[in-house]
């Protein structure tokens, strides 16, 4: 029987959220200077949710490990934010955002979790432009919007490709004007080590200061982690290098259910691993997929001379490429989700017809799209007759104005112009959908300890739509902590101070810096990095865009070995007690060892198609994931129990009662 | 190819630095700078030696976290790019590079390569900010069009990525081009005109009191900036602080 309380409200799906803020309990503002509020990690969730706590009133205290909160990942998210505000009157609503959302992640998400992200998300949008974030804008003076995978309607909102990147300028301007008011202090360059409980209930973190290596303690009423995902687990992935699932691990340990870990989003437009000693690998932004169009060649030969450099792509005629996503997909085409996109990529290379070196490339490919627009400008200037050259340059100027900075990006990477050429692309580990089991108050089953954006499992399902990462993660931060962390400190307003001075920040300190000195008296030959591309390549191989029994089975053995050979050869050189990079990435591949065998664990577990989870063994006659609802409609939730392999199995069951569940088709 | 490497290293903020050679071999030109450095320390690392601290984390040109003065230049030879997008194509076999942290007063050594670069945030602290409550609470937002081409501006200014590469590019180490792009992106936009003439004053002073030297139009900084910040906002800096100067 599960223990499991989602703590969902009553009523109408529509009404759950109002009801929910009209009955839960508020702090009173005076009493709201008097309580300690921690966050950890200073992306979307943790900027917006560490200002509007401050603004409330609460004390707050903000942890990265960047130099700066503006560093955050969310600053690298390129395409846009949804939301449901039918602008474009093209039939969008919140119960149809809500819709997509729900079945765009193979119902596996909790309905009203998601039911309220719709809901809030128009006022994601106002809130953002009233702390001046330069959204795009149509020549009217209005806001414009464009279009993602797996959704028929326009409700992206989005700044060029660098969407990310200007949300979260904002919410770390508005972070900014609680420092200057003195509600927020920033520790940044600081990690989080561990957390602390007293009576059961999260009270404080220990951190390690980055650049002395000083072990600090530091108390709170409440603790917000926000501290994204584990995509790093792969080591290549689209994260950013320092990613990491520490926070989260180690709130893990500590009593807060993981939940889904093996629901791990590819993204199907990466720009291909170039070789063997590459670190990192660079998303191009999914909105690319609305006016590019995938192909490979159709005949095996023609992609063998462009594997071997005789062949360009621009030599291939149209009758000769295969569309593969068009072909197989007419409703939605180059628009499908990213895991069905992903797959048919893979699908299309394992089969032979890979277009780079490797193997591991498809086309992404604009010329037609050049064209249109080139067409459209012509006619539009008023050249009723232009001439095919000025119909490219002209095409050229429309898809530079819109992905400029994206082609350039690619450019500069890979040395070719992507304008004259097709891109070449392959799916990359971008996002993880599972993470720590909250409630819908978004509290973890660590009493006091919430988790938000990525690093927490409710909204996203098996799979993520694009642009609902932003989105979920300004909506937890902005508009839903703030109501819901004072239902819990309204019983708090008593306690007074929280004393480091305890046994318990005492343990914790201690279990802190033995787990350290560890790591640096191992002192063997191997770098952090030898075993981090080692994992990476067991999940990549085993976990990744399709599992079996048989090689997850062995992933777990793998990685438990692995696990053993770290903590008797890593050699960390460099004192503990000053900057020291290389023992901050032991440290995290140190979890990313556990968390990766859970991983595996819930791989396995999980005998069903479903989102970003491909079993090989659970699909269709012509290769779509076959989803099993009757046996595995639940969330898992892994609780710990020492080694990752004791880990005990706890299952939420999700319950249905808006959206009748459906095989998603995008033919 | 093969490389010659002339590396500052300093073991912290007090200690005295100075460089130090490292010869490498094999790397390729599709390898980005930071891989090669990755490269570099894992050599190190395998012979026992520390290896060469660096900022970075994206390692897509945005989080604005590497730094690097690369033969003299911030982010290398290459124009609009961070050093996490130079990649090793723009370097022959047998060439030597030196690379040093960027080398300001305001920006301290923090290890190696590193520098502290909080001095950014306390200029954004003293006013880059809009000052509106993040309750939801405000007006839809289509509710105050903005001519397209202001919009455009406005995010043009708000692309800085505060990497710092403007102050290293300056003789003075001025931040102006920063400070100018950040008040550029509020002062074009009607959401932030009711409070321009406090934050410029603010940010102007804060710039001031953080070290940082005065500009002399040299344009350095509009040459070394991966994200092609323009001078202009330099110049409309100017007249907001002017305009403020004279209300305040």
């Amino acid at each position: 029987m599960s223990i499991l309380d989602s703590k969902i409200p009553s009523g109408p799906i529509a009404e759950k959220w109002t009801k929910h803020k009209n009955e839960i309990n508020l702090v009173n503002p005076a009493n709201k200077r008097n309580i300690d509020i921690i966050v950890v990690g200073t992306g979307l969730a943790g900027a917006s949710a560490a200002a509007t706590l401050a603004e409330l009133g609460y004390n707050v205290k903000t942890f990265c490990f960047q130099d700066s909160p503006r560093r955050a990942h969310s600053i690298a998210a390129q395409g846009g934010i949804n939301a449901s505000k039918n602008y474009q009157g093209d039939g969008d609503s919140d119960y149809r955002l809500f819709y997509d959302t729900v079945k765009g992640g193979d119902y596996r998400s909790r309905e009203a979790n998601v039911y309220r992200l719709a809901e809030v998300s128009s006022n994601i949008i106002d809130q953002c432009v009233a702390q001046g974030v330069p959204f795009a804008r149509e020549y009217g003076g209005l806001l414009d919007n464009r279009s993602f995978g797996g959704v028929l309607v326009s409700r992206t909102f989005y700044a060029k490709g660098q969407t990310g990147q200007q949300l979260l300028l904002g919410a770390y301007s508005a972070m900014n004007r609680q420092i200057n008011r003195g509600k927020i202090q920033a520790f940044n360059r600081h990690e989080m080590m561990d957390i602390v409980k007293v009576d059961g209930k999260a009270r404080g973190i220990i951190a390690r200061n980055l650049v002395t290596g000083e072990i600090e303690r530091h108390s709170a009423h409440a603790v917000v982690l926000a501290s994204g995902g584990y995509g790093n687990v792969f080591f290549l992935s689209t994260n950013a290098m320092g990613s990491n699932v520490t926070a989260a691990w180690r709130a893990h340990k500590k009593g807060a259910f993981f939940a889904n870990p093996c629901f791990t989003q590819i993204h199907p437009t990466c720009i291909p691993v170039s070789g063997d000693l590459q670190a990192k690998l660079t998303l191009m932004s999914e909105s690319l997929r609305n006016d590019g169009r995938i192909w490979v060649p159709k005949h095996k030969k023609d992609a063998e001379a462009i594997r071997a450099g005789k062949l360009k792509p621009t030599e291939i005629k149209e009758e000769d490429r295969d569309y593969y996503l068009e072909r197989r997909y007419p409703a939605f085409g180059n628009l499908v989700p990213r895991d069905v996109a992903s797959r048919a990529a893979k699908e299309r290379c394992d089969a032979g017809y890979g277009v780079n070196k490797t193997g591991q490339a498809v086309y992404l490919d604009f010329a037609s799209a050049i064209e249109r627009y080139g067409k459209e400008k012509a006619f539009s200037s008023g050249h009723k007759n232009p001439s095919q050259e000025e119909i490219i340059k002209l095409g050229k100027e429309v898809v530079e104005s819109k992905y400029g900075n994206l082609f350039d990006m690619y450019q500069k990477i890979t040395d070719q112009n992507p304008y004259e050429t097709p891109m070449m692309i392959f799916p990359a580990v971008h996002y993880t959908m599972g993470g720590l089991w909250v409630d819908y108050n978004l509290m973890t089953t660590i009493p006091g300890c919430y988790a938000a954006g990525e690093a927490n499992f409710s909204d996203h399902g098996a799979n993520r739509l694009g642009a609902s990462a932003l989105m979920q993660g300004l909506a937890d931060g902005y508009f839903v902590l703030p109501y819901t962390i004072g239902d819990y400190l309204s019983s708090d307003i008593q306690t007074g101070p929280i004393s480091t001075e305890t046994k318990e920040f005492e343990q914790a300190e201690k279990e802190v810096r033995d787990s350290l000195d560890r790591l640096m008296n191992i002192k063997g030959d191997k770098p952090v990095d030898y075993f981090h591309r080692k994992l990476g390549l067991i999940m990549w191989n085993k976990c990744g865009m399709s599992r079996n029994e048989k090689e997850l089975k062995e992933a777990i053995e793998e990685i438990a070995q692995l696990r053993e050979e770290f903590y008797s050869n890593v050699r960390i050189p460099g004192k503990a007690t000053v900057k020291n990079a290389e023992l901050e990435k032991a440290s995290r591949v140190a979890d990313f060892l556990e968390l990766g065998e859970l991983f595996a664990k819930d791989a396995l577990e999980r005998n069903e198609s479903c989102g970003g989870h491909f079993r090989e063994e659970y699909q269709t006659e012509d290769g779509e994931a076959l989803r099993d609802d009757e046996n595995y409609r639940y969330v898992s939730a892994w609780e710990y129990k020492g080694q990752p392999k004791d880990a005990v199995l706890h299952k939420e069951q999700l319950i249905f009662e808006n959206i009748e569940l459906k095989t998603r088709s995008y033919k | 190819m093969k490389l010659k490497l002339n590396i500052w290293r300093q073991e912290d903020a007090n200690a005295k630095g100075q460089f130090e050679n490292y010869d490498l071999d094999g790397i390729d030109g599709d390898m980005s700078f930071l891989e090669m450095l990755d490269v570099l320390n894992n050599n190190l690392i395998e012979q026992g030696v520390e290896p060469v601290e660096f900022d970075h984390d994206c390692r897509e040109g945005i989080c604005g976290m590497c730094s690097l003065q690369i033969n003299g230049e911030p982010h290398g030879p290459d124009r609009r790019v961070t050093t996490c997008q130079l990649h090793m194509r723009k370097f022959k076999d047998g060439d030597t590079i030196t690379i040093e942290p960027f080398r300001a007063k305001a920006f301290p050594v923090v290890k190696d390569l590193v520098v502290d670069r909080s001095a950014f945030d306390r200029i954004q602290h003293a006013g880059g900010y809009i000052s509106v409550n993040t309750s939801g609470n405000t007006q839809d937002a289509n509710s105050i069009p903005i001519e397209k081409e202001n919009a455009d501006m406005a995010f043009n200014a708000a692309t800085c990525i505060g990497c710092g590469a403007c102050v290293a590019a300056c003789k003075n180490a001025s931040a102006m081009l920063f400070t100018s792009a950040k008040v550029s992106q509020y002062a074009l936009l009607p959401q932030g005109e009711v409070e321009a003439t406090e934050r410029v004053l603010n940010m102007v002073e804060q710039m001031d009191k953080e070290g940082f030297g005065n500009c002399t139009n040299t344009g350095a900084c509009e040459i070394e900036c991966p994200k092609g910040i323009s001078l202009e906002n330099i110049a409309r800096l100017n007249r907001e602080y002017l305009s403020a100067s004279f209300k305040g």
